[in-house]
């Protein structure tokens, strides 16, 4: 899932500065799941928004909205009507979600109210961890299922750098090596072996580093769009 | 009857020759300062001259910004001192890489050693983005690619490319400790010549890491230079066990550093840290004779952090000649 936190309350008030409408929109998907935009979180920033700006005496109005996924129009058209009330878009989505409103109601300011962290899974209640970067050409295959990409804080592909102490990364000592888990998966499943091959440069141009992203398939297009492009 | 041929040196610097030669290689450090006083480097330059086959030059250590490895490399070879230039994966990807290598190379730097570098985290820019192109392993092998007129995307180098005598670093002290020597290996492999280790405090564990490598023939593939350093105080002892990762400092060394204080004014600081420092150095030079002894040693790196001038004492307490033969 997609992992988000929302953003200090000071943040979120400045950001709404001159704001006097204001539609609070959860996303019912990955950031309920990781209790930073569900319906609780929309509900609780509401009211924390409407008295903390009652207080400084410049009242605010937030409505609330939920949608059961901010990243497709589909999902989103519904809110067309209770937009135009509203002189701008709080999102409680992620990114993604913040852009496709953006993108679907051109006419009204979209902000944040979530900081997109990562692409990971809850390890224990409470706690979340990274577990991909959408590098564009995983390698999970050749590291025993743990990612180098996105859990060594250095992206090494042929083993630990010097830092790695009693299974912990140098960086954070509450964070696992993932060198070392590797080390231990290949041992535990006999494959110890291939980790001695020289693993060559990684082509970066499938990740990031490539500019924006874009998937096409044509098995799945619509022929007017076909012909189009 | 023929003389038998001389193997091809690849850059004839006075670290390859003594390590071809059989002579035991000893090399130093010399930190860059964080301003543009090139007296400063000029100076450490003059104290290390002459002690040493070469001295490493680091690539902003602990990630803390510094003159750059390739011009202080600069001013230590004017000044008479061969340079091992340091670079790290951190700051550069493999574009700026090959173009400060081709520079250093027309400038005549010899050395270079591959280093994946601290993390920024740990270092005065912590809010720095990070690089990592590369690996440390991929950069071995990218430079002995350019050695052999290639660059790293496979084109070739005009003119034919840069020859640098290779170097790597292994911490047989780090996690996981099974896979260090493999790791080592692993850059030999790759292409490098010679290896430069973590300091050694911990000789039990450096004599099993050793075994492992003369096991595996790794030491017959690349040069094992053992990093040693001088404490300083009980304090640094203390400092390099609890936060440098990847150290191991056995608690006899502590005690030793406080039993060579004994009996002197604690508010004395000076005579204090005379006493602590010129234990440090016995315990250097004791270090380097148990280890000159190990299987598959090839040399001593000699880290002195802003004590440069404790390198000539050393060498000369332990006995070293940068003629003797390993």
């Amino acid at each position: 899932m997609i992992v988000a936190e929302r953003k200090p309350l000071e943040a979120l008030v400045k950001m709404l500065e001159g704001q006097g409408k204001v539609l609070a929109v959860g996303c019912g998907t990955c950031v309920t799941v990781c209790f930073a935009g569900g319906r609780q979180e929309v509900a609780t920033l509401a009211a924390t928004l409407r008295m903390k700006r009652s207080i400084d005496g410049a009242p605010l109005e937030v409505s609330e909205a939920m949608v059961q996924r901010q990243c497709e129009h589909e999902y989103i058209d519904a809110l067309e009507e209770q937009v135009k009330k509203h002189d701008a878009i709080l999102s409680l989505g992620c990114g993604v979600g913040v852009q496709t409103l953006a993108e679907r109601f051109p006419g009204v300011r979209v902000l944040p109210a979530l900081n997109t962290l990562f692409m990971g899974l809850p390890t224990e209640q409470g706690v979340w961890e990274e577990r991909c970067q959408g590098c564009g050409n995983c390698v999970l295959d050749k590291t025993g299922g743990i990612c180098p990409v996105s859990r060594c804080a250095k992206q090494l592909f042929n083993g630990p750098c010097g830092g790695s102490k009693n299974g912990k990364c140098e960086v954070d000592a509450t964070i696992d090596c993932a060198w070392h888990r590797i080390w231990e998966r290949a041992e535990a499943l006999g494959t110890v072996e291939a980790l001695m091959q020289v693993e060559p440069p990684k082509d970066w141009s499938s990740s990031r580093d490539g500019g924006q992203r874009r998937l096409v398939r044509e098995d799945l297009r619509a022929p007017q769009a076909k012909e189009s492009t | 009857m023929n003389a038998p041929a001389e193997p091809a040196l690849k850059s004839p610097g006075n670290l390859e020759r003594a390590l071809a030669d059989g002579r035991f290689a000893v090399t130093a450090e010399l930190g860059p300062p964080r301003g543009c006083d090139a007296a400063a480097v000029r100076k450490k330059a003059q104290i290390l001259k002459g002690w040493v086959h070469a001295a490493n030059v680091t690539d902003n250590q602990a990630a803390v910004v510094r003159m750059s490895s390739l011009a202080t490399g600069l001013i230590m070879i004017a000044e008479g001192l061969e340079p091992i230039m340091q670079m790290t994966c951190r700051d550069r990807n493999r574009i700026a890489m090959q173009s400060d290598l081709l520079g250093a190379a027309a400038h005549g730097v010899k050395n270079l050693l591959c280093l994946t570098g601290d993390h920024q985290s740990l270092g005065d820019h912590p809010g720095a983005k990070n690089v990592h192109d590369l690996d440390s392993v991929q950069m071995v092998a990218m430079v002995r690619a350019m050695g052999e007129g290639h660059f790293q995307s496979g084109a070739d180098i005009p003119g034919g490319g840069p020859q640098f005598f290779i170097g790597a670093a292994e911490n047989p002290f780090a996690d996981p400790a099974a896979m260090r020597p493999y790791r080592l290996r692993k850059k030999a492999q790759a292409g490098a010549n010679f290896i430069q280790t973590q300091l050694v405090y911990d000789l039990p564990r450096f004599r099993a890491f050793m075994k492992k490598v003369v096991e595996l023939g790794a030491h017959k593939e690349v040069a094992i230079l053992a990093g040693v350093g001088p404490l300083k105080s009980p304090g640094m002892a203390r400092h390099l066990r609890e936060k440098v990762p990847g150290m191991s400092i056995p608690p006899e060394l502590d005690a030793r550093l406080a039993e060579a204080a004994k009996g002197i004014d604690p508010a004395d600081k000076p005579a204090l840290s005379r006493a602590w420092r010129e234990e440090g150095k016995r315990i250097c030079v004791e270090l380097i004779r148990e280890i000159r002894e190990i299987e598959g040693v090839a040399g001593v790196h000699i880290i002195a952090i802003e004590w440069e001038q404790a390198v000539p004492e050393i060498v000369q307490a332990a006995g070293l000649s940068l003629e003797d033969a390993r």
